[in-house]
């Protein structure tokens, strides 16, 4: 029987060897290489810019605000009852209660139309109430039924909830994630194939090899190993130039990109991939490299018999 | 060591290219297997390195029926079965001491024991001073005996040759087969399925011979199966 540090020793020449092999003949690698970091930077990098884009949306979400204004008839009192009942829900965090004498005060002072509103008998403004959700409620589902809600109580003129731009970005955001969903899967899929022809042609490059070990005794582990091997390193490789890819398109946004969050008063800037990002892209890369070969072999080796 | 226990086999689509073929070879015993072509040596060799399956009756090397093992016990079997064959099957791009290594490193030997044992078996053959060049380079005698180093580099019992001389001159043929004597006495069984008459009679050992698939000399007139009868 052969000693687990023989059995590991073997491994690591193998995993050399084959190392050295794809060095050996660079340019036909090279070009699977490039195809799988190409194929895998594309829905990496989408996946980078719309996290980004989130990370931006979400500022804005934390302001997502209900405004209530209230029938003439309702009194400050009722209003303060409101507003107090209001407060006490698990899914709102603050309640401001605007008088419609405060904000006949407030137009005033900031309007330059004071002396036309004096010549007004009545006080033109409803009592509004604001509303902030909470964050864990602060989502369109959750606002929108809050909306629905309020939109019912008898003191309630008008509920306005200002926000249809953002439902309507949280929608083809969602739309780009799914959309970077598909073609990951549809990238993957070509990842595996170019992986699996790449190996099936050098298996049958190395057709008389086979045929030779499987004569004086090679199992079919021993046979394997150096093209599992293969499809590892082109995982591996494969894997870090998607991420270098990624990485360097990211640098060359970032310049414009903070440039333009300084005309918004803004010191937002672009955020790469992090650390478990760059993790799961060289695991799913290497998973596809592994794969690949391994359906080639599984599917071209046996085929393979010496007479 | 090896039983061949009315053994036939039919290709599909042909007729019976063996057919109740009984015969024994001890341990250490040496044999020529012969006959006219198509005769059926090579098959009956493929059927010793489980390279094709008997139709009918038994295969026993040691005493196992190799004729039904499951796919991943052959490579094990193969490695208990030195071959030789008339077109060497040699890896071409690799050196002479990369092509005897191979069944060593198949069954994962450490490296210094590889190195020591490609050595004595190459000093067997008399190519020591070979060992780094490649094949190609070689005559045609030469990778003859590149091929025998790498079939008896990890002391199989069993060495099977198919026509190893087939293309040599009469003398170095000779070389061969003194080799081939050379690991019959230190216990190896020695099948060489051959044409040359000459030569076998020369080497006086125990001649089987093949016609139409049929054992005509040599082989076991009273089968167990037989007696049984
Ligand atoms: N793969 C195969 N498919 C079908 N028939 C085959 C196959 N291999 C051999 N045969 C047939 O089986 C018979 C025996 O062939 P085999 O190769 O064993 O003969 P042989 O004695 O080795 O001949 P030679 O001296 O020419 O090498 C022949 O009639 C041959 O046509
Ligand atoms: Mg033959």
């Amino acid at each position: 029987m052969i000693s687990p540090s023989v059995y590991i020793a073997r491994h690591m020449q193998v995993m050399l060897a084959t190392l050295g092999e794809m060095i050996r003949s660079p340019m036909s690698n090279l070009m699977t290489i490039a195809v799988m970091g190409i194929a895998l930077a594309l829905p990496t990098g989408l996946h980078v810019i719309l996290k980004n884009v989130q990370q931006v949306t979400a500022q804005w979400d934390g302001a997502a605000q209900i405004s209530l204004f209230l029938k003439p008839s309702v009194t400050d009192k009722q209003a303060d009852q409101l507003a107090n009942i209001l407060r006490k829900r698990q899914d709102i965090k603050s309640v401001t209660h605007i008088t419609r004498s405060e904000a006949l005060k407030e137009f005033r002072e900031n309007s330059g139309f004071g002396e036309a509103l004096e010549a007004l008998e009545d006080n033109p403004f409803p009592a509004v109430i604001v509303v902030f959700p909470t964050e864990q409620s602060d989502n369109l589902l959750t606002v929108q039924t809050m909306l629905a809600s309020f939109k019912q109580r008898p003191e309630v003129e008008l509920a306005q909830l200002d926000m249809q731009w953002l439902k309507r970005l949280y929608a083809i955001m969602d739309f780009g994630r799914r959309g970077i969903w598909v073609l990951a899967a549809m990238l993957s899929l070509s990842v595996l194939l170019v992986v699996g022809n790449t190996i099936r042609l050098a298996i049958q490059n190395r057709r008389d090899e086979i045929e030779i070990i499987k004569l004086i005794g090679g199992t079919d582990a021993f046979i394997r190993r150096p093209f599992l091997y293969t499809g590892f390193w082109y995982g591996l490789s494969g894997g870090i130039l998607s991420w270098l890819l990624v990485t360097l398109s990211i640098w060359l946004l970032s310049g414009p990109v903070s440039q333009l969050a300084t005309l918004y008063d803004s010191n937002y800037s672009l955020s790469s991939l992090d650390f478990s990002g760059s993790l799961i892209l060289l695991g799913l890369s290497i998973f596809l490299g592994l794969a690949g070969s391994w359906i080639a072999v599984s599917r071209h080796l046996d085929a393979i018999e010496p007479d | 060591m090896i039983e061949f226990h009315n053994v036939s086999k039919r290709y599909p689509g042909s007729c019976d290219a063996l057919s109740q073929v009984s015969f024994k070879l001890a341990g250490g015993e040496m044999a020529f297997l012969t006959g006219h072509s198509g005769a059926g040596k090579s098959t009956l060799l493929k059927l010793i390195a489980v390279l094709i399956r008997p139709t009918n009756g038994q295969v026993l090397i040691n005493n196992e029926n190799i004729g039904h093992i499951s796919r991943r016990r052959i490579p094990y079997v193969r490695r208990n079965v030195g071959i030789i064959f008339q077109d060497h099957k040699l890896l071409f791009d690799r050196t002479v001491f990369d092509n005897v290594a191979l069944p060593l490193v198949i069954s994962g030997l450490p490296h210094r024991e590889i190195g020591r044992r490609v050595r004595a078996s190459l000093d067997k053959v008399g190519l020591l001073n070979k060992e780094k060049s490649l094949p190609i380079t070689l005559s045609g005698g030469q990778q003859q005996r590149v091929g025998i180093a790498r079939a008896v580099v990890n002391k199989p019992p069993i060495l099977l040759a198919d026509e190893p001389t087939g293309n040599l001159d009469p003398e170095l043929s000779r070389e061969i087969m003194e080799l081939f004597e050379q690991f019959q006495q230190v216990g190896v069984s020695v099948l060489i399925a051959s044409h040359d008459l000459d030569l076998i009679s020369q080497m006086g050992h125990k001649v089987l011979t093949l016609d139409e698939g049929r054992m005509t000399a040599g082989g076991m007139h009273n089968a167990p199966q037989d007696k049984l009868r």
